[in-house]
């Protein structure tokens, strides 16, 4: 899981292009979005491209992304749940 | 009423001017190299940067050059402001990056970061959120730079008092070539008087272009 989230932090970093992000600046628990990572609503569709692209995962109901994109834990579980890593 | 030019940005060779003095320029390198070294001598400070487009950055930048050496955000209520700016290229260099991720139809990967900046007005989105200004805007696209229609269009607004104030100009990307060219208009007013002031007319305008 630990190795995931670390794969994760990078392909987030460069996928959102967040280049002043360091990926020991992303805390697997913290939040992606508000006050967390300060992520907005189009970042969140490139979350979505992000697991399409990488792990071949296609979320078919939006609103689950809500709970998947929680934080990096989460994200990770839910493509370990999905068998991808 | 006078109107003046109150502040002037140009961006092109690697290097920046404002108000006809070189501020800052870089050896000879790619424009999405030189629009970071330039975002970093403008100490912005601003991590939205880095999602924009390059057309964006490059009106960003000019903006915040022209803002940085100007009183027009003291001096004038931001939703009196007006954005009207112009280009050749529209949104180009943007719209071949994103006709690239959709040309595969096996791998029909389009980037939601990027289209959102499928459109040339989006530049003006982005300085109307960095510096809170809501007034009237528009984006015009020309075959080369077109001093007559830009003055007209911001006379006819500060006559009409639909804006008491203007951020203007030229702001064009495409590829390796990019030229951007910000100018500040503002109601000459004996609180903001300066020798350094120029009028806006067409004349003066195709004059800071050229220089």
């Amino acid at each position: 899981m630990d190795a995931l989230i670390e794969k994760l932090k990078v392909q987030i970093i460069e996928q959102l292009n967040l280049a002043e992000v360091k990926p020991e600046d992303i805390k697997p628990d913290g939040p992606l979005f508000g006050d967390g990572l300060g992520l907005d609503s189009i970042d969140a569709l490139e979350l979505i491209v992000l697991l399409e692209k990488h792990y071949g995962i296609k979320i078919q109901n939006p609103a689950d992304g809500k709970k998947i994109f929680e934080s990096l834990r989460t994200m990770a579980e839910f493509i370990k749940s999905h068998g991808k890593s | 009423m006078e109107f003046v030019i109150t502040t002037y940005c140009k961006i092109k060779n690697n290097a920046i001017w404002c108000n006809g003095q070189k501020l800052f320029s870089v050896k000879e390198m790619p424009a999405s190299d030189f629009l970071k070294e330039a975002y970093k001598f403008s100490e912005m400070n601003y991590p939205k940067f880095h999602k924009m487009d390059n057309l964006s950055k490059l009106g960003l930048i000019a903006a915040e050059i022209c803002f940085k050496n100007s009183d027009l955000l003291k001096n004038n209520d931001p939703e009196n402001t007006a954005i009207i700016l112009s280009n050749h290229s529209s949104s180009l260099d943007t719209d071949r990056i994103h006709q690239n991720s959709i040309a595969n139809k096996d791998r029909y990967l389009p980037s939601p970061a990027i289209f959102v900046y499928t459109l040339p007005n989006i530049v003006i989105g982005e300085i109307a959120i960095k510096y809170k200004i809501t007034g009237e805007n528009a984006f015009l696209v020309s075959d080369k730079f077109d001093a007559e229609t830009l003055v007209n269009y911001t006379q006819q607004l500060l006559k009409t008092n639909m804006a008491g104030a203007a951020l203007c100009g030229w702001i064009n990307y495409d590829g390796s070539d990019y030229e951007a060219f910000i100018y500040l208009v503002e109601i000459q007013k004996d609180s903001i008087k300066s020798v350094n002031f120029k009028a806006l007319n067409q004349t003066i305008v195709n004059q800071l272009y050229q220089n």
